[in-house]
């Protein structure tokens, strides 16, 4: 219980740092509480930013994937991101930056809007991100009951700790906009930074060493493996490295890129992400890596054992069997496990705080949820001009309500597995909707009709995965189901996982498919007047 | 011929990512536990951090600042109302 206690005095510190500590007299209207004013310092901004990526499923998914798949999470998740996400920053970011400090833009979808020309194709970009963003809202509640429930060792109920994580994001969301979310995330980061290194050495001397577990794991023929990628495909590791192209285009990202002060606070960030990267997957691969050695904590021993019936013959086992030992073999919460096994009660209570920091970082996509509703919806159809920003600013802070109490009320009735998957989808989707910005930046015979192709197509192609993906259930690990074949040829199979494409992530195809789009109808179709032209691509001086 | 020479450095390390040439090694062991695949992965992300300060140091796109900093002469507010 001495964890759980922990845990709600570290929710008491986020609630004060999110409501009063940085409050500002005044408020600033919509830009103060939307965007702080775009007056985010250069380590708020690097701490914030790396914090708002991070999620429930940095530190538990993480941990979780390679407990399953070995050493191959750090370079599909971790060092694919540690490239792609300051680059983006770097080549996209700062434009946005630019952009939005020029013409006060709040959200990408104003700035699309202004730069095609367009209105209700707008609306559509904004249908879809939030679509998009929604489940992750959904999965940090049902994370954050989880979580609580683990570390209080069952005392605090599932509903209860879904129910305080939706409180807390909500009020401080509510009173502090963005500078208070800003804050929290800087807080809770170096929190996490702090503290995980303190699990890793605690962890590390408790189990004898990590060496002796290493070698244990690479004696043992069914652990071996782990050490190595020889499970996985290469198309399979090539193609999830377009995953993280999906970061930029995250509203609560791209809505992020537009709170600092200057462009000058890119620069840290952009050198640091990598190295905040290394700090944090690469300890939590290598625990849930570590935790197939420590048979002699109970719950990863029954991980373990479900795993090794699942890989068993499965002649007469129906599916619901294989998914209930799917289930038991999953390893979220190994690090919770291997905490409250190995670390001192007051350790695992701030690291349990940590795992809360980052299973709370729901808090700014509800803050880009709430700001995409009140500008491209509220204040586009009329809201701002007809009530003032005052009542913008109550409308947004309403939505942040309602999206915390949809959220939770979602996360009390769905089962687990459904909102992971949805989780994954979103990553493909914005992916996907990358050369809506690229073309947006970078190309001036881009239109709003290849934009509209962009996102129908996106639509399209998630919606046929979620289907197919339905109908065909996930066959036994190791195996595939073929679902379209050509001349001996499998196009498209249904895998453990998902489903691939010529043996690729279906985000290849995916955001190939958007790309060609953008080109094709964008020739076809007349883009915006040349003075619109001329605001985004300056005539060099003579 | 600077930003060429980064933009291959960048699309150097986009292909470094895929390292088949560790895909089936577990060991050499560095430091006693790191297996080389994840080691080569942990070493890849400080080579990308140097790559950054590259960018940052020498292809910094400062124009955009200035250019955020002067009036935009045609008035742009974000339009677009009553359009498709």
């Amino acid at each position: 219980m001495i964890p759980a206690l922990v845990v709600f005095l570290y929710l008491g510190v986020v609630l004060y740092i999110g409501i009063f500590a940085f409050r500002r007299p005044g408020g600033g209207g919509a830009e103060g509480y939307f965007l702080a004013n775009r007056s985010l310092g250069q380590y708020v901004f690097l701490l914030s930013l790396f914090g708002t990526n991070m999620t429930a499923f940095t530190i538990l998914g993480s941990a979780g994937h390679a407990f399953a798949n070995g050493v191959v999470t750090y370079g599909l998740m971790g060092s694919s991101s540690a490239l792609l996400i300051p680059v983006t920053l770097y080549l996209f970011g700062t434009r946005v930056w630019a952009l939005g400090k020029r013409h006060g833009f709040m959200t990408p979808v104003q700035m699309y809007r202004d730069r095609w020309e367009c209105g209700h194709i707008g609306t559509a970009i904004f249908a879809i991100q939030a679509t998009l963003l929604v489940p992750y809202i959904v999965i940090a509640v049902m994370g954050g009951g989880t979580t609580l429930n683990a570390v209080s060792g069952g005392v605090v109920p599932y509903w209860f700790g879904g129910l305080l994580v939706a409180a807390v994001v909500m009020s401080y969301v509510f009173f502090g906009g963005m500078r208070g979310t800003a804050w929290v995330n800087t807080f809770q980061t170096v929190l996490f930074l702090t503290f995980g290194a303190a699990a890793i050495v605690f962890i590390g001397v408790s189990i004898g060493g990590f060496p002796a577990a290493m070698e244990r794991l690479a004696a043992a023929p069914e652990s071996a493996p782990l050490l190595t990628r020889e499970h996985i495909s290469p198309r399979f590791f090539f193609s999830y490295m377009l995953i993280p192209l999906s970061s930029i285009m995250f509203p609560h990202i791209s809505i992020f890129c537009l709170t600092a002060r200057r462009m000058g606070q890119f620069r840290k960030t952009v050198i640091f992400y990598p190295l905040c990267i290394l700090a944090i997957w690469l300890p939590c691969t290598f625990l849930g890596l570590a935790a197939n050695a420590m048979t002699d904590v109970p719950g990863i021993e029954s991980k373990l054992e479900a795993r090794a019936e699942l890989a068993a013959d499965a002649g007469g086992r129906t599916p619901a069997e294989t998914g209930e030992l799917q289930r038991a073999a999953a390893g979220d919460d190994v690090i919770i496990l291997m905490l409250e096994h190995y670390a001192p009660l007051w350790l695992a209570g701030l690291l349990g705080a940590g795992i809360m920091a980052a299973v709370m970082a729901s808090d700014s996509q509800i803050l880009a949820l709430s700001t995409m509703f009140t500008e491209d919806v509220f204040a586009y159809y009329g809201g701002k001009s007809r009530f003032g920003s005052a009542v913008q600013v109550q409308t947004g802070r309403l939505f942040v309500v309602l999206i915390a109490l949809v959220a939770y009320a979602i996360a009390l009735q769905a089962p687990p597995g459904i909102f992971g998957i949805a989780v994954q989808y979103a990553f493909s989707g914005f992916a996907t909707l990358l050369p809506l910005l690229v073309a947006a930046l970078f190309w001036r015979g881009s239109t709003k009709w290849g934009a509209l192709a962009v996102v129908l197509w996106t639509a399209a192609t998630m919606t046929a995965v979620g289907v197919l993906q339905a109908v065909v259930p996930a066959p036994a690990p190791g195996t595939l189901v073929p679902i379209w074949t050509v001349g001996g040829l499998d196009v498209i199979t249904r895998t453990p996982g998902g489903t691939a494409v010529l043996g690729y992530m279906p985000v290849l195809p995916m955001l190939v498919g958007s790309s060609l789009l953008m080109f094709v109808v964008s020739r076809l179709t007349p883009g915006p007047a040349a003075a619109t032209l001329r605001r985004y691509f300056p005539e060099p001086a003579a | 011929m600077r930003n060429w020479l980064l933009a291959a450095a960048v699309a150097a390390l986009y292909l470094l990512h895929q390292d088949v040439w560790f895909w089936d090694a577990a060991r050499p062991l560095v430091f006693g536990f790191l297996p080389i695949g994840l080691f080569y992965h942990g070493v890849y992300s400080l080579a990308v951090a140097g790559l950054m300060w590259a960018l940052v140091r020498y292809a910094w796109p400062a124009h955009l600042e200035a250019e955020a900093e002067t009036d935009d002469a045609a008035g742009g507010a974000p339009t677009g109302e009553g359009r498709a």
